[in-house]
C-alpha cells in the first residue's frame, strides 16, 4: 500500500539540492543503457571516476557517478538517485556500492531500472554493525544508531522486476559472507565473488576484474 | 467499409489508443509486464492535451498545473526537483516527451494514425482498423487486448443557450492567448478551473469582464500555510480525518485566508467542500476585490447584441467565452462495449475495466482531485497485471473477476458529489488509489 500512497512525498517532499554528478561518455553512441554508480554516503563520486567510469565508457556504456548530499537521510539519498537516474537520456542501470547498495535497493522501488548491480552490499544493518564493531568499535556504535543503514527485510520490491546482480568479495571485512549470500538470495541468485578484493573494489589494484565482469553481465542481459 | 479483407494478426500484442500522458503510461507499463504494444496516435507527437500544437489540446497560453509537482508526477519518474511547485504547460509537455524518450516508448507509437473502429472478434480478441489521420487507406490488425487512452478533454460541450448572439461566441477550447481579449468586453461562462483562469486572464487584458456561474463554488487557493495547498490537504488525508472534519477545516481555512466570498457578490455554494471537482485559483478573488471582474448569475438567453441573465439584467459583451467543459467521446467504439448510456456516460468497473469485455480497458478517464498522471499510472499497472494474470493463471484471474464484480461503486466511494455530467468521473481523494492498491495486491504474482 505504501508504494501507492506516498504521504511522505506528498506532505513533505525532499527539498532539492545541487548534486555532484561525474560522467564519462563513450566516443560513439552504441545504444547502451547509461550506468549510474552510487557510493555510500560520505564517499565521493570520485572513487568511481578514478578507474571504473572511464573503463565502462571505453566499453560503450555512458557512465555516471553521484555523490550523496552532505546532510541527508535515507529518503533524501534515494530521492537524489532517482532524480539523477530520471535525468539521464535513457532508462539506466543502477550500481550501488557498500551502503550505496542499500540506497540503490530502495531506489529500485521508486524507479524501474533497466538492471541493477549491488557491489559489496551493506543492506543488512546488523551484519554491518557486527562487522564494524569488530574492526572499529566506535564506528560500529555510531552505525548502530545511524538512520542511514536500513534493515534487509524492510527493503521494498523493485519496480518493473529488473535483473539484479549481487557482487562482492569473500575477503571483505565489512560485509560478512553470510550477509552477501543473504542479499543475493533475496534477489533470486548467488553472489558473484571476487576473492582477494577489499571492500572498495573500484580503487584496489585489481579494479578491472569486477567492472569487466559487471559489464559482461550487462551485455548478456537481454535488452527489453 | 474496410479497404482490404486481410487482417494482420498481431497475436499477443496489446493495442493502446492515444499517446498522451495516459497512453504513454499504458505503453510503458504494458511493456514492463512483457507485452508487445502497438500504440496509435492521431497527431505527429506525444503529449495529448498537454501538447499545445495539437488540434484537440485545450491548453491556453497561461495554463499551469493546479496540483503541485510531487502529487502530479508519475510515481516512478519524477519531474526535476528544481522545477517550480506549479509548472507551466510547456514544462509538462517536455516532461512527457522525456518520459517517452527515457523509456524508449517512441518506437512503439505509430504517429499520424487514427483508429477508425475497434470490433470484438469473439474470443477476447479485437480487430482494430486504422488509417492516416484525416483520410487514406484503412488497414486492420488483430490484438489480444485494447487499452483506450484517447482523452476526455477535447470534445467541447456547448452550452444550451436559447436565442442568438450577434457578436463572437466561442467555446473555451478555442481560447489560446490573452491577446484575443485585449480591449474587449468579455463574458466568461463557467466556474470551473478553465472558466476561472480565463476570467483572470480577461481581468488583466480586457476592458470589462463578467463571470457567470450557475452556483457558488469553493475556490481553493494554491497556497495555504505557505505550502502548496494540496500538500497540506494530503496531510489531513493521511490521518484519515473524517470527511466532515476535513470539510470544516477547509471552510475555516478558506475563511481565514480568502474570507467570505459572498462579499464580492458571488453566490454561496449549495454544497460542501470536496463535493465538487476542486477549483484551484488564487487570483480570482484578488481580481474580484480589485473590481476587475463582475460576478453575474446564470445566462438566461442570448438576445442579439446583448445577453439576458437569470436575474433579468442585460449585459452587452462583445465576446462570450463558454468554459462549459468537455464530454467523453469514443467514436471508434460501439456504445455497448463500454456500457455507454443515452447521456454518453460510460459504466466501467473502477472507471477502468469494461464490464463485459475482460480484454478492453480505459486509462485516464477520471477527474482526480489531485494529479492525473499517478492515477493513470496505477490504472495501467492494474490493467497490465490483469492481462498477464489471464494468461499465466486463468483460474485465479476468474476468481479475481468474480470478487471484483461484487464490488459496487458505492462500496468504495462514499463521497457525495454534485450530480452533474461534469462529475461523472470524479474520484475522491485517496479512496480510489486505495481501491486500486487492493486490486493490485489481488493481481500480484503468487
Amino acid at each position: 500500500m505504501s508504494e501507492i500512497l506516498r504521504f511522505d512525498d506528498w506532505t513533505s517532499p525532499v527539498p532539492p539540492v545541487r548534486r555532484e554528478v561525474l560522467s564519462a561518455t563513450p566516443d560513439s553512441d552504441a545504444e547502451r543503457p547509461p550506468v549510474l554508480f552510487v557510493p555510500g554516503p560520505g564517499t565521493p563520486a570520485a572513487v568511481f571516476a578514478e578507474h571504473w567510469l572511464g573503463h565502462a565508457a571505453g566499453r560503450g556504456f555512458p557512465a555516471y557517478a553521484l555523490t550523496a548530499r552532505p546532510d541527508g537521510d535515507l529518503r533524501a539519498y534515494v530521492h537524489d538517485v532517482v532524480q539523477v537516474a530520471a535525468g539521464l537520456p535513457r532508462q539506466c542501470v543502477l550500481v550501488g556500492h557498500g551502503s550505496g547498495a542499500a540506497i540503490v535497493a530502495r531506489a529500485l522501488a521508486r524507479y524501474p531500472a533497466r538492471a541493477a548491480v549491488l557491489v559489496s552490499p551493506m543492506l543488512d544493518r546488523w551484519a554491518t554493525v557486527g562487522a564494524l564493531l569488530r574492526i572499529d568499535p566506535v564506528r560500529g556504535l555510531r552505525a548502530m544508531l545511524s538512520r542511514r543503514l536500513p534493515v534487509l527485510r524492510s527493503t521494498p520490491a523493485p519496480a518493473g522486476d529488473p535483473p539484479v546482480l549481487v557482487a562482492g568479495s569473500p575477503d571483505d571485512r565489512l560485509v560478512p559472507r553470510s550477509a552477501l549470500d543473504r542479499t543475493a538470495a533475496r534477489y533470486g541468485g548467488a553472489p558473484l565473488l571476487f576473492p582477494g578484493m577489499p571492500h572498495e573494489m573500484m580503487t584496489a589494484p585489481g579494479w578491472p576484474e569486477p567492472i569487466d565482469a559487471i559489464i559482461d553481465w550487462l551485455e548478456k542481459e537481454p535488452a527489453s | 467499409m474496410l479497404d482490404t479483407p486481410h487482417v494482420a494478426d498481431r497475436h499477443a500484442a496489446v493495442c493502446v489508443i492515444g499517446a498522451g500522458a495516459s497512453g504513454l503510461a499504458a505503453v510503458k507499463n504494458l511493456r514492463e509486464h512483457g507485452f508487445a504494444v502497438d500504440c496509435y496516435e492521431r497527431e505527429t507527437s506525444v503529449g495529448g492535451a498537454w501538447n499545445w500544437r495539437h488540434d484537440r489540446s485545450p491548453v491556453y497560453a497561461g495554463t499551469h498545473l493546479i496540483s503541485s509537482r510531487p502529487l502530479t508526477e508519475f510515481p516512478d519518474f519524477p519531474m526535476p526537483d528544481t522545477w517550480p511547485d506549479y509548472p507551466h504547460h510547456s514544462q509538462v509537455l517536455s516532461y512527457l516527451e522525456r518520459y517517452a524518450t527515457h523509456f524508449g516508448l517512441d518506437r512503439h507509437v505509430w504517429f499520424g494514425t487514427e483508429v477508425v473502429s475497434v470490433n470484438p472478434v469473439g474470443d477476447g480478441r479485437w480487430d482494430v482498423t486504422t488509417r492516416s489521420t484525416g483520410g487514406g487507406v484503412t488497414r486492420t490488425q488483430r490484438y489480444a487486448a485494447v487499452v483506450v487512452a484517447n482523452g476526455h478533454n477535447w470534445a467541447p460541450r456547448r452550452p444550451e443557450l436559447p436565442g442568438q448572439f450577434d457578436k463572437e461566441l466561442i467555446h473555451a477550447s478555442a481560447y489560446k492567448d490573452p491577446a484575443a481579449l485585449r480591449n474587449r468586453r468579455v463574458l466568461v461562462i463557467g466556474g470551473g478551473n478553465t472558466g476561472c483562469d480565463i476570467a483572470v486572464d480577461a481581468a488583466q487584458h480586457a476592458t470589462t469582464v463578467w463571470h457567470s456561474t450557475r452556483r457558488g463554488y469553493w475556490y481553493a487557493p494554491k497556497y495555504v500555510l505557505g505550502r502548496p495547498a494540496d500538500q497540506v490537504n494530503a496531510g489531513s488525508l493521511r490521518w484519515r480525518l473524517p470527511l466532515r472534519l476535513r470539510q470544516w477545516i477547509f471552510q475555516r481555512m478558506l475563511r481565514l485566508t480568502v474570507g467570505d466570498l459572498t462579499r464580492y457578490g458571488l453566490p454561496a455554494p449549495d454544497h460542501r467542500p470536496f463535493e465538487s471537482h476542486p477549483i484551484v485559483n488564487s487570483q480570482l478573488v484578488y481580481y474580484l476585490g480589485h473590481g476587475r471582474i463582475t460576478p453575474v448569475p446564470d445566462v438566461a438567453r442570448l438576445a442579439g447584441s446583448s445577453v439576458e441573465l437569470a436575474d433579468g439584467r442585460r449585459i452587452e459583451p462583445d465576446l462570450v467565452i463558454a468554459a462549459t467543459g468537455y464530454r467523453p467521446r469514443f467514436e471508434f467504439l460501439a456504445a455497448e462495449l463500454l456500457d455507454i448510456d443515452e447521456d454518453g456516460r460510460p459504466d466501467l468497473h473502477l472507471h477502468t475495466f469494461a464490464r463485459r469485455h475482460p480484454t478492453l480497458a480505459v486509462v485516464g478517464l477520471v477527474q482526480a482531485d489531485a494529479g492525473l498522471f499517478p492515477v493513470a499510472h496505477w490504472q495501467s499497472v492494474a490493467v497490465a497485471r490483469w492481462l498477464r494474470l489471464r494468461v499465466t493463471d486463468p483460474a485465479r484471474a476468474a476468481a479475481v473477476q468474480q470478487k471484483e464484480s461484487a464490488r459496487p461503486v458505492r462500496s468504495w466511494s462514499r463521497q457525495k458529489v454534485v450530480p452533474t455530467a461534469r462529475h461523472w468521473f470524479e474520484v475522491p481523494g485517496t479512496d480510489y488509489l486505495r481501491v486500486l492498491a487492493d486490486l493490485l495486491k489481488q493481481l500480484e504474482r503468487a
